[in-house]
């Protein structure tokens, strides 16, 4: 058979595709990344100048500069701290994950699973964390085990509906390709179902992971000295009752910066998955 | 049963011809009533040969996709019968090609993938399938595209892989729902030739759906004009095709002489 007009040279095309596609997306990236750290600075510099000018009082508010040196100077006990918030954080994530896929691959096995379920899940979902945080810290002895259930109930809400979405939203004639060929159920699942669920998977990751930060941030705060007494949150807690504000504003952007370092981690993972064909993740051409 | 009726054209010959293939699929008194109590078919009765073309052709609303997807076995005749040739009852899934209106592909899924759908819920390995998918591909006019996603093609191209996929399960039947409804008409012409090609060398039986008059007189060796509420057989047409089935046969008075007979058989069923 002949090779039709609309048809171009497939290898050349594909080279010159990619070519291009690479330069999009340099640009792309310059495009996000320089204008927020522009305003960075320009905020930044603001609020040192507007701190100076005024004169307000280190234990008030103190400028960048200021919360900067505390941080190099505090590195060797904040630095520690970090890494437990981050631990639990990460442990509460992949909880999340791996949990919330099971459920909602459990619901999405019968609609009468999902039904008796989902309702549990959206009451887990809207109990305020604040709230059930002293009774978990009370019933579970180890305060680790108990941090970590706290962010993995923030944080799974997200993946369950989200995936549970993604597996009911499988096109509906591809289903029915799949049963004219005789697939069985795993096949459907597995060709069909999972793949199409990933992007509504990832797009509940992405929230996710501030929650389980958030979680394990405010879990740290309601165990206060009862505690571990070594996360980020409890040394905002100590700073506090020290009066020592720059270290209050040196772990806090601490926490922040981890957040949006999760954020961005989990938004280049996303990337990653989908940029060769889910709307959302591909350029638009203008 | 709605009235059947004869072609104005002579039909002599190529019809005694075909008169004397297989019966391959037969729908008797075939009604079908969907849950919210819409009446889709009523008493349709049809038959598919062995190795023809034929089209179904009439106004939306007709039923011309419910009749594709109950001979796919995508769904229960209310009642009536689907024989197949002499195993009768179930439909032998497996030797069904579909395609629908849209190209229907998995968008995470390469061309390669795509295509090879079929074979891997079969249980055939992506290295085992690979000759047969690199066959279809080049079948359809895509070889060398295997690497792409579906949304880096066009229209056309999406349903060239939709097709490679329907026919590299090597069907019996190939079912096809206004394959090329959504595309413009440059790319519809020539996806029309390269589907006559294929069927001219690959001897398959099509069964086609569409509402468009040229289209159809164009591709079939018959065409049964629908008519709707309740979807049912109005008029059956054989296409005559003076020499050659291909482009030139578009310039011929025999074709519009044709399209002219069959708009005028539609027009009569969507009064009705």
């Amino acid at each position: 058979m002949s090779v039709a007009d609309d048809i171009p040279d497939g290898a050349e095309e594909a080279a010159a595709l990619a070519a291009r596609s690479r330069r999009d997306a340099l640009y792309g990236f310059l495009a996000r990344v320089v204008p927020p750290i522009v305003i960075l600075i320009v905020v930044l510099a603001a609020w040192e100048i507007a701190v100076r000018v005024a004169k307000v009082p280190v234990y008030i508010v103190p400028g960048p500069i200021v919360i900067l040196q505390t941080l190099v100077r505090d590195w060797s006990t904040l630095y520690p701290s970090l890494l437990v918030t981050l631990s639990i954080t990460l442990g509460a994530l992949a909880l999340a994950t791996v949990l919330g896929v099971a459920i909602a691959v459990l619901f999405a096995q019968s609609k009468w699973i999902e039904l008796s379920l989902f309702p549990y899940a959206v009451i887990l979902q809207v109990t305020p964390i604040v709230a059930i945080a002293p009774l978990i810290i009370i019933w579970v002895r180890d305060t680790t085990t108990a941090l970590l259930i706290c962010a993995w109930i923030v944080a799974f809400f997200p993946i369950v509906s989200n995936t549970t979405l993604g597996l009911n939203s499988t096109d509906h004639n591809l289903l029915h390709l799949l049963q004219l060929y005789g697939a069985s159920r795993r096949q459907v699942f597995w060709i069909l179902r999972l793949p199409s669920a990933l992007p509504y998977f990832l797009g509940g990751l992405r929230i996710s992971g501030g929650l389980a930060l958030i979680g394990s941030v405010v879990a740290e705060f309601v165990a206060g000295s009862g505690g571990i007494q070594s996360g980020l949150a409890y040394r905002i807690l100590e700073a506090g009752y020290q009066l020592q504000i720059p270290r209050m504003f040196a772990a806090l952007f601490m926490i922040t910066g981890t957040g949006i370092v999760i954020f961005i981690v989990l938004t280049a993972v996303s990337h990653f998955a989908l940029h060769r064909w889910h709307e959302s993740a591909v350029r638009r051409e203008g | 049963m709605a009235s059947l009726r004869e072609g104005a054209p002579g039909t002599v010959t190529a019809g005694a011809l075909r008169a004397e293939r297989q019966a391959l699929v037969t729908l008797r008194g075939v009604d079908k009533v969907y849950s919210n109590g819409v009446v889709a078919l009523k008493g349709l009765g049809l038959t598919v040969r062995e190795g023809e073309f034929l089209s179904l052709l009439g106004p939306s609303g007709c039923g011309k996709s419910t009749v594709l997807r109950l001979i796919a076995g995508l769904g229960e005749v209310s009642r009536g019968a689907i024989d197949w040739g002499d195993q009768r009852g179930a439909a032998p899934r497996r030797d069904i090609g579909f395609v629908f209106q849209d190209a229907t592909l998995m968008p995470w899924a390469s061309v390669f993938g795509n295509i090879y759908l079929p074979l891997r819920v079969r249980g055939m390995s992506r290295f085992e399938a690979r000759s047969r998918v690199e066959r279809a591909m080049d079948l359809v006019g895509l070889a060398g595209f295997g690497k792409a996603f579906p949304r880096e093609l066009s229209g056309g191209m999406r349903m060239r892989v939709s097709i490679a996929r329907a026919l590299v399960a090597e069907p019996r039947i190939l079912l096809m729902d206004e394959p090329f409804a959504a595309l413009d008409e440059i790319t519809r012409f020539r996806l029309n030739d390269d589907l006559l090609r294929l069927w001219a060398s690959e001897g398959w039986t099509v069964v086609f759906v569409t509402h468009s008059v040229f289209e159809s007189v164009y591709l079939s060796d018959r065409i049964l004009v629908m008519s709707a509420r309740p979807g049912r057989v109005f008029a059956e047409v054989s296409i005559e095709v003076p020499s050659r089935r291909d482009a030139s046969f578009r310039n011929t008075s025999s074709y519009s002489e044709q399209c002219r007979v069959v708009s005028a058989h539609l027009a009569e069923a969507m009064q009705r």
